[in-house]
């Protein structure tokens, strides 16, 4: 009987997920809501949400990756970041690593708009800011370079 | 003369017959029930078809949504558009270049969809510009026109651009015959018989969609109207309605309908290919334009060729065909067999279907009435399948379902009559508010059709919608065809007037790749300035070029100094946005141009030239953030020669001074 029961509830979960898929490729064939219609109660809040969950940082600065990531931020972020903590468009950056984890800041950085819909900071940041952190289309190399760089910045050897 | 006013007479008679009767009783007649939900699409749905209507006038096509009829794009492609800068940023200039110069408007007629063993394969949208002789390839990954090629020896671009059935040739036949561009024109317009000759031009497309005139054909002087190109067992040929086989030059509404039947040109593309390749033609001295957009650049380049390869019909005798075709073709329309060929007379009361198989024969049986300019007339018998015996009147074009059945306008009498090809039987015949023009089935030029709904482009729309003065929109109407009878389920607006639309599944298009934004890192634009560190101002001379940057809410530089009158200032904006959907725009007090209107990732220029001394703001015109209206910035011109030395910024306050 019990068996039966889940084997139907798997079925049921089985179509109702099929018919949400369609093999059409790529972003084209979602809905716009979909992105923001995963529960808010399982977000966490120390990691965010994306696709790192653990971020290995090493022992110490990783200067290469550093100076990448000041390269793809020159071109993607600093029109609205500063480094010190002043406020331009976005906060600014000064202690950014102290206060997210680096789960949290990857994935913030590559997945914005869904964080922004469910972190309650970056709700209370927005009402200062008032501008949602765009979509940079940052690579995962290139999330992981800025994040050395801001480990830099916080004074990180 | 008697009988003549007797034919004229009997004519208005019968159209005001046909009129009276057809003419509904008030504009929501012959809706029924569920019609609005078979076009009903729900919000945050998608529409199952891309509609791409020619605009006509406006000189720019057009992208809607089937079965709801939503308007997604207007994409500029002939005339200037400041909605979107084009032909108003430098980049985009000379698309607009012919050996004319810079020609800021045409006539956008005819759309075609590129194909692939016959079918629709979404990757590009050809148009043609009428006035003066262009076609335009338009590439639906960016939705943007991506090359303009002009055509020489041409006066009226109209029987274009009709493509074979892997998109090897693009055809344009002249509507006007003119002497030809190598010959000197300056010739008594009355001599038209001697010295006026059409051209006929295949233009060569390539794997990346680049095209190139690769011949033209020189045929009797005559009005080419419009052309299909055959395919499966008739693909290597072409045809093309020809009126005014009278050769008259003027008042042709009279003279040039004074024959029982004018001519459907059959071009055996193949053989056309072998002669060329065996020498046979003449490299004639021209002058016409080739622009190309390049995509990573973001900036177009125009060319001027000179030299065209023309093949003279009179003299190579086995590649053109003349097919006698009641009475003045219009429409000339190939079913998705490759079978059959539908001419329609605007002023005859039946309509021809011809026969590949008879012409064939014909052709080889030498079943020729004589000759038209050097070129074969088949016997009209001969190549004949079967007419269509009172169809309606003013039978202009048709299009297929792909189950048998023909679907052909009827401009006089507004209505649009289903057919059997085989049996040539009317089965069904439905209303159209008024004057029917072209019609559109997602893929209904092709092998294959998607035969569920049937699109109608009206040229008169009078009571439809709230009026708008003297001026009204053209208008569409959707038809329901999937079942046996043909079902008015919609009708829309459309922008100018819409000549030809062609429409594909809209997995084809949305699911090729589309680009969504430019990336950064690949723009090549000599004048980008990726990120906020490589924005500057530069002078070259009385040249200012300014490296700007947007990003949601500001520019930078926002504050310019040390400008004077006289110079030209340029604005080259990149956009550092890399989200879908978040172009910025650039206007400046005073410029006597359009706006910039930059996507994501893209560098786009405005030539500024100041006319006074003062302060001027510039801000941005594309709503993108809450502080939108902060986006702004203010440049400072001075006199010539004054003291200013030159100065930019951003976030900067200087202590008051000069």
């Amino acid at each position: 009987m019990n068996k039966m029961y889940l084997l139907a509830v798997g079925l049921l979960l089985f179509f109702s997920c099929g018919k949400e898929k369609t093999n059409a490729g790529e972003d084209f064939t979602k809905a716009s809501s979909t992105e923001t219609s995963s529960d808010p109660s399982s977000y966490d809040p120390k990691r965010g949400e994306g696709k790192f969950t653990t971020v290995d940082l090493g022992t110490g600065l990783d200067v290469a990756m550093a100076s990448e990531g000041e390269k793809v931020a020159g071109v993607k972020c600093m029109s609205c970041h500063k480094l010190t903590d002043e406020r331009l468009v976005g906060p600014g950056w000064k202690g950014v690593t102290e206060r997210r984890t680096p789960e949290w800041i990857m994935n913030f950085s590559t997945n914005p708009d869904p964080m922004i819909d469910k972190d309650p900071e970056l709700q209370a940041q927005l009402e200062l800011c008032l501008v949602r952190m765009p979509n940079q289309a940052l690579t995962d190399d290139d999330a992981r370079h800025i994040l050395e760089y801001m480990r830099q910045n916080d004074g990180v050897k | 003369m008697k009988s003549r006013l007797l034919k004229i007479t009997s004519a208005v008679v019968l159209i005001a017959a046909f009129m009276g009767s057809c003419k509904p009783k008030n504009t929501s007649d012959t809706v029924s029930g569920d019609a609005a939900q078979k076009a009903y699409v729900a919000p945050g749905k998608y529409d199952e078809f891309y509609n791409f209507v020619s605009g006509g006038f406006s000189g720019q096509l057009s992208v809607y949504g089937l079965p709801s009829g939503r308007l997604f794009r207007v994409i500029p492609v002939f005339s200037v558009d400041p909605e979107k800068g084009w032909g108003y940023s430098e980049e985009t200039k000379p698309m607009l270049n012919t050996s004319h110069g810079f020609v800021p408007w045409d006539d956008l007629h005819h759309t075609e969809m590129s194909q692939t063993n016959g079918e629709v394969d979404g990757r590009w949208v050809f148009g043609n510009a009428n006035n003066t002789p262009r076609i335009a390839r338009i590439d639906l990954k960016t939705f943007k026109t991506a090359e303009i090629i002009e055509l020489p020896n041409s006066g009226g671009n109209h029987s274009s651009p009709f493509i074979t059935e892997n998109t090897e040739y693009v055809v344009a036949g002249t509507r006007f015959s003119v002497p030809g561009d190598y010959e000197n024109g300056d010739v008594p317009i009355n001599t038209y018989k001697e010295n006026y000759k059409g051209h006929i031009s295949f233009v060569k497309v390539g794997k990346e969609g680049e095209m190139d005139i690769a011949f033209q054909i020189m045929t009797p002087g005559v009005n080419f109207d419009l052309s299909h190109a055959g395919k499966g067992k008739s693909h290597g040929w072409f045809f093309f309605s020809c009126y005014n086989t009278e050769q008259a030059n003027t008042l042709l509404e009279v003279n040039a309908s004074q024959k029982d039947k004018d001519f459907i040109m059959a071009v055996n593309w193949k053989k056309a290919e072998e002669y060329v390749k065996a020498g046979k033609g003449k490299k004639q001295k021209v002058r016409y334009a080739h622009n190309t957009w390049d995509e990573h650049t973001h900036t177009a380049k125009s060319e001027i060729k000179t030299e065209v390869l023309v093949l003279d019909a009179s003299e190579l005798k086995d590649i053109c065909y003349m097919i006698p075709c009641p009475k003045s073709p219009h429409g000339c329309d190939v079913d998705p067999t490759g079978e059959y060929i539908i001419g329609s007379g605007k002023l005859a009361a039946l309509i021809p279907v011809f026969s590949y198989d008879k012409l064939q024969k014909a052709i080889k049986d030498k079943a020729y009435e004589g000759d038209y300019g050097g070129i074969p007339v088949l016997k009209y018998e001969a190549v004949l399948h079967g007419e269509v015996q009172k169809p309606g009147l003013g039978p202009l074009h048709t299009e297929f379902d792909g189950k048998g059945n023909a679907y052909t306008t009827m401009f006089v009498s507004s209505e649009v009559v289903k057919w059997d090809i085989k049996s040539l039987k009317v089965l069904d015949r439905v209303p159209t508010y008024y004057s029917v023009g072209h019609l559109c089935i997602p893929g209904g030029d092709s092998k294959k059709p998607f035969g569920k709904y049937l699109v109608a482009y009206n040229k008169i729309t009078k009571d439809r919608y709230l009026p708008t003065g003297p001026e009204l929109c053209q208008s569409a109407q959707i038809y329901d065809i999937s079942g046996d009878k043909m079902q008015l389920i919609l009708d829309f607006p459309t922008i100018g007037e819409p000549h030809y639309a062609q429409a594909a599944p809209a997995d084809l298009i949305r699911n090729n790749g589309q680009l969504k934004f430019y990336k950064l890192e690949d723009n090549k634009h000599p004048y980008a300035a990726k990120g906020e560190k490589e924005a500057k101002v530069v002078r070259e001379g009385n040249k200012v070029h300014v490296y700007m940057t947007s990003m949601r809410s500001h520019f930078a530089p926002d504050n310019i100094e040390g400008v004077f009158l006289g110079d030209e200032v340029y604005f080259h904006v990149t956009n550092l946005e890399q989200d879908w959907d978040v172009p910025h725009g650039f206007a400046v007090k005073g410029a006597d141009n359009g706006e910039l209107l930059i996507m994501p990732g893209e560098t786009t220029t405005l030539k500024w030239v100041p006319d006074r001394v003062g302060t001027f703001p510039f801000y941005c015109t594309d709503f993108c953030s809450a502080l939108h209206q902060e986006m702004q910035g203010y440049i400072r011109v001075s006199p010539k020669g004054a003291n200013v030395p030159l100065h930019y910024s951003l976030g900067t306050n200087f202590p008051a001074g000069k």
